[in-house]
């Protein structure tokens, strides 16, 4: 391993080309070799441009991708040039190290071993010591795979170590990690974050992670620097005293800090009415291929929530999916109560799209896959007009979400622009727009901080309280404490066992 | 979705000769053959190098029904562009069909065929080259074989592993759609609910590209200097064999061709 550097900056910033305003800037930082920081700050601080920055992957040369100020620099070098060196140096050791957050777009080739011998090639290591070296990356993470094994269908967990794994190649002498685990389940959450406790045990390597989530990080930093948009750094110091004094803000910011997410469950659900009946229903999610769950009876009904739990590739989705009448069952069926259907086919999955909007509401995990037009007004609007309601009813109707769901100053924005907490609450709001008596949701709290988190389970609170049906995929403990009437639990193929809430 | 799993072959034997030749060799196979068989449209030269391909498809190590099932789609290109010549082509010799305006003649036919059959010799090999290629192994051999530039090569090879992403971003895309309420409103409708989600397909495909090419920069990728191959690509004399035999197939198409008359060099420009 390259021996850890010194990391300094004074002043930095950094502004992407044709941007305005800057991603981060006024940063004085000095971090130590071998010392673990978390940074903290809420969306927008620039935590991710300034691990981009440490990588020495922002050039604001003349012919760069921006424009930067002050220095940045590892053991006196200017960053960029830093990493540059060790790439040309022929050891295979990487200045630095980078993981990030979205597992499927860190894979680069198709075939395990290729994906971590990657980088070593790029630092034109020897190719008979490749091999060697990609065999004892993939061991540190604990991936046993052989190395031909097709990158296809490994986990979200398993590709997110097989990323690690290409990083931990290249020997880095500083670990920079950005939000490693926001998109993985809860075991393979603990898996990366432990590969992560023994590599630093290990290698001594400098470590900086951004994370919403502080408590699975919290007993493995030994420093928090918390970042504010615009404003640099605003506290430094040790992890138990900045989280201390700094709680109430980092709380307001929707920062997790330890101890203070829990929430009240909610009073016991009234008896309910069924709205949704699944009956032996098997469901796939590649019709040439045997149902990932069969045998699956479940009711919906009115005023409770139903949740889904089990681990990621269990088949919560697909089933919800089925529920939510966007996909045809495999065999069984869906019954939508005569109420529910109005008039309609009492299979959902028949439904027009016209009628479905009206009945049934679905969030989806990412939120910019249902966004369709170009303004968040606009957006709001959509299913009232294609479910035929009167003018004045639609623009009372959308004010009100706009208004409640805080995003009345931004109705003219265009929704792929926003903050992933705004696209989360937008995609809550356009399925709440044609008052659909079940909704429908795919780990809504995806990737949330601690404050969306929070204001969507009050406001799922209130839709049960007025009777709304909800049907929920979520591996997000305290969520499904916090609003779940019935839990059944999905996975290993077999019908989902029913748990106690 | 299966066209777009570039990479995804599980059912192709790789102990077979043409699995084992260097993506290179087999790539130059496919450019004589097309070659060879541009410079005439005649059913005699183009059939009989069809009939070689098909005679040689056991040296592929794709089987029979994996190759049906991935190159039908050629005759959705050969069988109307060989029935318009038919139709509209200059017409000579004996009228086999007489439709009034459009006549089908004993020249105007053989041209049809002609060309049928040359789109199915030209592309039977492209397609048995993709189906028994590894995408990585391609990219390896272009890179090191021709000398390709290896940020560019590498660069596309990535881009392909974005692809089978991209693939189930769209259903979800398309099931979000309905989700909303779109896509009952017949074709015109359909057009413009489809220009919207391939826009935000494109959207998702450049924040995922852009993550991508993150973590290749992040790797070294290019921070210029020398960069090593953990898997060399080689040209052996199995692939100097390999060629051989798709140049002796062309000419042998060639010679029947001759030998019968029906070879007739096509200038280009005047086709």
């Amino acid at each position: 391993m390259t021996s850890p550097p010194r990391i300094r900056a004074r002043g930095w910033g950094w502004r992407h080309g044709g941007r305005l305003a800057w991603a981060v800037r006024g940063v004085d930082l000095d971090v130590q070799p071998g010392e673990r920081v978390l940074l903290l700050g809420p969306s927008g601080a620039g935590k991710s441009t300034l691990l981009a920055g440490i990588a020495g992957l922002l050039d604001g040369s003349e012919n760069g991708t921006g424009e930067d100020e002050g220095e940045l620099t590892l053991d006196g070098a200017l960053a960029r040039d830093a990493r540059a060196r060790a790439v040309r140096r022929g050891r295979g050791e990487a200045a630095t190290g980078l993981l990030l957050q979205d597992p499927s777009a860190q894979t680069v080739l198709s075939r395990c071993g290729d994906d971590v011998a990657f980088g070593l090639e790029n630092h034109a290591v020897p190719a008979d010591q490749i091999w060697d070296r990609v065999r004892q990356a993939l061991d540190d993470v604990g991936l046993r795979v052989a190395l031909d094994r097709s990158t296809t269908h490994l986990s979200g967990g398993q590709r997110q170590r097989l990323a690690l794994a290409g990083v931990l190649a290249l020997r880095p002498g500083v670990l920079l990690l950005d939000e490693p685990t926001a998109m993985l389940d809860p075991p393979g959450a603990a898996q990366v974050r432990d590969v992560v406790a023994d590599v630093l045990a290990s290698s001594g390597a400098t470590c900086l992670v951004v994370e919403h989530r502080v408590e699975a990080w919290v007993d493995l930093v030994d420093r928090v620097v918390v970042l504010e948009p615009g404003g640099g750094v605003v506290a430094d110091g040790c992890t138990g005293a900045v989280l201390d004094r700094h709680s109430e803000a980092l709380a307001a910011q929707g920062v997790w800090a330890p101890g203070r997410q829990s929430r009240t469950p909610r009073r016991a659900a009234l008896p309910a009415d069924g709205l949704l009946t699944a009956r032996s229903l098997a469901v796939t999610r590649d019709t040439s291929r045997p149902p990932v769950l069969s045998e699956v009876d479940l009711e919906v009904g009115t005023g409770r929530c139903t949740a889904l739990v089990g681990p990621n590739g269990g088949g919560k989705s697909t089933l919800l999916l089925a529920l939510a009448g966007l996909s045809r069952p495999a065999a069984g069926e869906v019954l939508a109560d005569r109420a529910l259907a109005s008039g309609a086919s009492p299979n959902p999955h028949r439904w027009r799209p016209r009628e479905l909007v009206t009945r049934i509401g679905s969030v989806f995990q990412d939120p910019r896959h249902q966004f369709v037009t170009s303004t968040v007004r606009a957006e709001l609007t959509l299913g009232p007009r294609r479910a035929g309601v009167p003018e004045t009813d639609t623009t009372r109707r959308v004010d009100g979400l706009l208004e409640r769901l805080r995003l009345a100053a931004l109705a003219e924005a265009n929704p792929f622009t926003l903050s992933g907490g705004e696209q989360r609450r937008l995609s809550v709001a356009t399925a709440l727009a044609t008052a659909p008596r079940v909704l429908a949701l795919d780990e809504p709290t995806f990737g949330q901080d601690a404050r969306t988190w929070a204001e969507l389970v009050d406001m799922l609170a209130d839709l049960l309280e007025d009777g709304a049906g909800l049907v929920v995929a979520s591996h997000d403990e305290p969520f499904v404490a916090a609003l779940a009437d019935d839990v059944h639990r999905v996975g290993d193929g077999r019908a989902p066992r029913r748990v106690p809430a | 979705m299966s066209a777009l799993e570039l990479g995804v072959r599980d059912d192709v034997d790789p102990g077979a000769v043409l699995a084992r030749a260097n993506p290179v060799a087999k790539l130059a196979v496919a450019t004589v053959i097309a070659l060879g068989l541009l410079l005439s449209v005649d059913p005699v030269t183009a059939g009989v190098a069809l009939a070689l391909e098909l005679a040689c498809l056991p040296l592929t190590g794709v089987p029979l029904r994996g190759a049906w099932r991935r190159s039908w789609i050629l005759l959705l290109a050969a069988v109307p562009t060989g029935v318009l010549t038919a139709f509209f082509g200059v017409d000579d010799g004996a009228v086999l069909l007489g439709l009034g305006p459009v006549d089908v003649s004993a020249g105007s036919a053989s041209a049809g065929l002609g060309i049928t059959l040359r789109v199915l010799a030209i592309g039977l090999p492209g397609v048995l080259l993709v189906l028994s290629t590894d995408p990585t192994d391609l990219a390896d051999a272009l890179a090191q074989v021709l000398r390709l530039p290896h940020r560019f090569v590498l660069g596309a090879l990535a881009a392909t592993r974005l692809l089978g992403v991209m693939a189930g971003e769209w259903e979800q895309l398309t099931l979000a759609r309905r989700a909303r309420g779109l896509g009952d409103d017949g074709l015109l409708g359909r057009v413009g609910t489809f220009g919207g989600q391939a826009f935000a397909l494109l959207v998702l495909a450049l924040r995922r590209g852009g993550v991508l090419a993150t973590t290749m920069e992040s790797r070294g990728f290019g921070a210029g200097g020398e960069r090593t191959w953990a898997r060399p690509s080689r040209m052996s004399w199995l692939d100097v064999f390999v060629v051989m035999c798709g140049a002796a197939l062309t000419t042998t198409a060639t010679a029947v061709g001759i030998a019968v008359g029906t070879w007739e060099l096509v200038i280009v420009g005047s086709a």
